[in-house]
């Protein structure tokens, strides 16, 4: 028998970013079908926009002239640089309002979908408009229609200009967005031949967007001949490829296998796939109607499933802030883990998004990730550097202002978490009880670790201490590394 | 407690270390070292993107002086190799090793397709990918794939930093990053991550979890074993102390003490000069310039200058022209250095770029990255480049 509580805490951790600390007795109560509708409803709401862009950026930016496409034609060399370093500091802010909204919003669901679909519709832009419109559309049909969201994330200036689609003219055209659209958007590689690409691409020609960001269409790049694609022909535009893509049947398959691996098990159920994509496509592709089938179906609690994922960095994070209450004087240090870990919201590897499961792990973030606990609970200093990122520093030093340094010339994490206000949610559980409860919350494969060993690593002064220490070096093991 | 941790730490010491080890690592910890004579690769990424034409400077092209009429190394400057060709006026080690017959430049090298994002095209040099595939392991990674498929050693390849490179991350295995090697090993040595380690019983198992135990098993295992072999024969020579410097005595005191160490990789960067080119490249060229002078002098005083080659490579080069602001902006093909006691090609191993047919106002490619990876792994490295590249290639000959 699984417990319900494990069970409740598994849905939590796929369907959002894990469970809070003070929720901790209705984990055990409550059913897995309450709490799929509760998470349901709670993000049925489409959420407000984050807009971070300092009006320094925007009045920059919509002081441009059209049709001057190019921004060094308009700008001047003092302003680009303006609005490539208010660009980055934004992003940042971008990252952290984000960040922050997964760790406390009640859209657990929507924030933890959103996160998925960042990665599927991968985009390095260091606009923070392309971005921020990119992220918005996103969120607002993360749990809608994916043919709608589909149709919007390609109208974007983010991904637009990442893919070189305002290079897609008439007579010299550039493929790229017109290949990624197939191969990582929708039907995957090995179901499309390169005649498909040539011609998708010309459907595409003049498909751009203006430095505003808003989508456009040059009529005069636009290649209006005849294209064959998936063995139809016709004078197909942007519009027509999208959808005889959506109609392909691949689609729904490539999407639904690729949602399994991600919320499901990384080792994906062919079956379940296929039972999955077809209900997916039957519904129009309606994203919230698939959720709720895997969310609610028996096969999602079997052991095979519980406690098999690595988490990402990102979750991890979030999960420690969501079960810790914590807070951070210096919250660069959150986008310094970021990228320490291997995973810096909006700056993916590359179009195809970060690859996940095991790749997160080498021994270097391994032991990172054993440490923050430790580190986080003691004022610690990260003494490991990060690479370089050239394409965020464009040439520049890398910005020298972090606020706090340690003794070894690492930033220290200056987290103040709130202990006393944590044990409070385990004031009735007996002392001896404790270590097995706190075990219970915080480990989704609990009896993969032998907790005798912790105990000779436990502060056993108070109960305060007590509780603090076994959190912590329940946080620090393998195990904590898995949802 | 206290008592407790203290005890663990002597039952912890290294004489009964193989006692607490799982059982695949043990036949990994007696393993004979690896004899003299080892083949080591050194690769030095230069990161940002550095400008070939100033590094290996035509100094009788009229293109290139038209291009560049701030930015160009005068022929004064340069250090002259031949009539043709010259050195930025840094590389004075390099000068000697070119004259001593130790120094390859290969030129215009790589990829049709060409991106100027530093990160994809990092990238796709990291992977030996083509430009429009996206492959999520490295060539280095895949190399440890093959050379170690079941002998779980993550120590064949280090790479000298915080953080891994994709280069180094295979399918099955993963090499190790280590820039402080002491740090290192009293992260892998801490107690609490030791006994867990210890505790955990089935390492061979197909679970995620019993990936991240083999992961820490061996992480705790070879931080122990580089640092311990790292003590053997530390490098008493003379090195500059800037963290390349560093970098490069650390490479050396493994080298001699046989680790079985196969290739190292370290980066220096950032050489993205679109402004101000002159003091950045020259800063970093010291730093390189110094720094390799003074690893090259131990190998030879220890000799083994023959057992190591040294391979440099950046994500791409520079455009011809220089920019408005004192830089030049991302181009394509680039040179690479080879440096080593025993290389078969010496010299100029290809001709100059022309600079008289750009493609768009750069460097056209000549030869393909992924052949001198081919040529390093099945020449030097003796590996099957064929598997590891997943092409035929064809392979240069100056190893």
């Amino acid at each position: 028998m699984i417990p319900n509580q494990l069970k409740n805490q598994h849905l939590l951790w796929r369907a959002g970013f894990g469970p809070r600390a003070k929720d901790f007795d209705k984990l055990s109560a409550n059913s897995q079908h309450s709490y799929a509708t509760s998470l349901f409803n709670a993000s049925a709401e489409i959420p407000p926009y984050l807009d971070v862009a300092a009006k320094e950026i925007k009045e920059l930016m919509m002081g441009v002239r059209e049709p001057g496409r190019k921004l060094k034609k308009v700008l001047s060399v003092q302003e680009k640089k303006q609005l490539r370093i208010a660009s980055k500091v934004a992003l940042h802010d971008l990252n952290l309002t984000w960040m922050k909204g997964m760790v406390n919003s009640e859209q657990q669901l929507r924030e933890k979908m959103s996160l998925f679909w960042h990665g599927h519709f991968a985009s390095r832009n260091i606009n923070i408009l392309y971005q921020q419109q990119l992220l918005g559309v996103i969120r607002n049909h993360a749990l809608g229609n994916f043919g709608q969201l589909l149709q919007e994330v390609s109208k974007t200036a983010a991904i637009l200009n990442f893919l070189n689609n305002n290079q897609n003219r008439k007579g010299h055209p550039n493929e790229n967005f017109a290949r990624e659209v197939m191969e990582l958007f929708t039907i995957g590689r090995g179901h499309y031949t390169e005649t498909d690409v040539k011609e998708a691409a010309r459907a595409f020609t003049g498909w751009g967007a203006s430095i505003k960001g808003e989508f456009i269409i040059r009529e005069n790049q636009h290649d209006d001949g005849n294209k064959s694609f998936f063995g139809k022909s016709g004078n197909f535009n942007g519009d027509d490829i999208l959808q005889i893509l959506l109609d392909q049947k691949q689609t729904a398959t490539y999407i639904t296998r690729k949602i399994y691996k991600y919320f499901v098990n990384e080792e994906a159920d062919e079956e379940l796939v296929k039972i999955l994509a077809e209900k997916f496509y039957n519904s129009g592709y309606n994203i919230s109607e698939l959720m709720k089938t895997i969310f609610t179906s028996d096969w999602f609690y079997e052991p095979r499933n519980i406690g098999s994922k690595i988490k990402s960095p990102i979750e991890l994070l979030v999960g420690i802030q969501r079960v810790l209450p914590i807070h951070f004087e210096n919250e660069e240090v959150l986008i310094l883990l970021q990228r320490l870990l291997g995973q810096l919201l909006f700056y993916p590897p590359n179009v195809a998004g970060w690859p996940g499961g095991r790749s997160w792990i080498d021994s270097s973030s391994l032991m990172l990730r054993l440490k923050i606990p430790g580190m986080l609970g003691a004022n610690g200093e990260l003494t490991t550097k990060p690479k370089d990122d050239d394409d965020q520093m464009m040439g520049m030093e890398e910005n020298k202002k972090m606020k706090a340094f340690g003794k070894g010339g690492g930033q220290l994490l200056k987290a103040a978490i709130n202990w006393s206000k944590y044990q409070d949610n385990f004031s009735k559980i007996p002392r001896e009880k404790l270590t097995a409860t706190l075990s219970s919350l915080l480990l989704q494969i609990p009896k993969s670790l032998n907790t005798e060993l912790l105990n000779g690593y436990s502060d056993l002064s108070d109960r305060e201490n007590f509780v603090r220490t076994t959190t912590i070096r329940l946080m620090s093991t393998p195990e904590y590394q898995m949802c | 407690m206290l008592i407790k941790r203290r005890k663990f730490i002597q039952v912890g010491s290294l004489a009964t270390a193989s006692l607490m080890m799982p059982r695949f690592l043990q036949a990994f910890e007696k393993q004979p070292m690896v004899p003299p004579g080892n083949r080591v690769l050194v690769v030095l990424q230069l990161s940002g993107g550095n400008d070939g034409l100033n590094t290996i400077v035509p100094i009788r092209n009229d293109i290139y002086y038209r291009a560049r009429p701030k930015l160009a190394i005068t022929k004064k400057d340069a250090l002259s190799l031949s009539d043709e060709v010259g050195l930025h006026p840094t590389l004075t080690a390099f000068k000697s090793l070119y004259d001593d017959g130790c120094l390859g430049i290969l030129n215009s090298v790589g990829y049709p397709n060409p991106d100027r994002s530093h990160f994809r095209s990092m990238d796709i040099w990291q992977s030996a990918s083509k430009s429009n595939e996206f492959i999520n392991s490295g060539w280095i990674g895949r190399y440890l794939d093959a050379q170690c498929a079941g002998c779980d050693k993550p120590t064949q390849a280090i790479e000298i930093d915080d953080v891994l490179s994709m280069a180094l991350k295979g399918n099955h295995s993963t090499a190790l990053a280590a820039k402080d090697l002491r740090r290192l090993y009293n992260t892998a040595n801490d107690p609490f991550f030791k006994q867990l380690s210890t505790n955990h019983s089935d390492q061979q198992g197909d679970h995620a979890i019993d990936y991240l135990y083999k992961t820490m098993a061996q992480t705790i295992s070879s931080a122990d074993y580089i640092y311990n072999q790292s003590r053997l024969h530390p490098s008493s020579a003379a090195y500059p102390l800037t963290n390349l410097g560093k970098s490069f005595q650390t490479m050396a005191s493994l080298i001699f003490s046989d680790i079985n160490t196969k290739v190292y990789y370290v980066s220096l960067g950032s050489f993205d000069t679109h402004v101000a080119q002159d003091g950045q490249q020259k800063r970093l060229f010291i730093e390189m310039n110094n720094a390799v002078d003074a690893f090259v002098k131990d190998l030879k005083f220890n000799n083994r200058f023959q057992d190591v080659l040294i391979m440099s490579f950046s994500e791409f080069g520079r455009r011809v022209a220089q920019n408005a602001s004192g830089g030049t902006d991302h181009g394509t093909a680039n040179n690479m250095f080879f440096i080593g006691g025993s290389l078969k090609q010496k010299g100029m191993l290809n001709e100059l770029p022309g600079l008289g047919n750009l493609e768009n106002g750069d460097i056209p490619h000549e030869v393909d990255f992924k052949d001198v990876y081919a040529t390093v792994l099945n020449k030097w490295l003796k590996a099957d480049d064929e598997h590891i590249l997943d092409r035929k290639s064809s392979l240069l000959h100056f190893i």
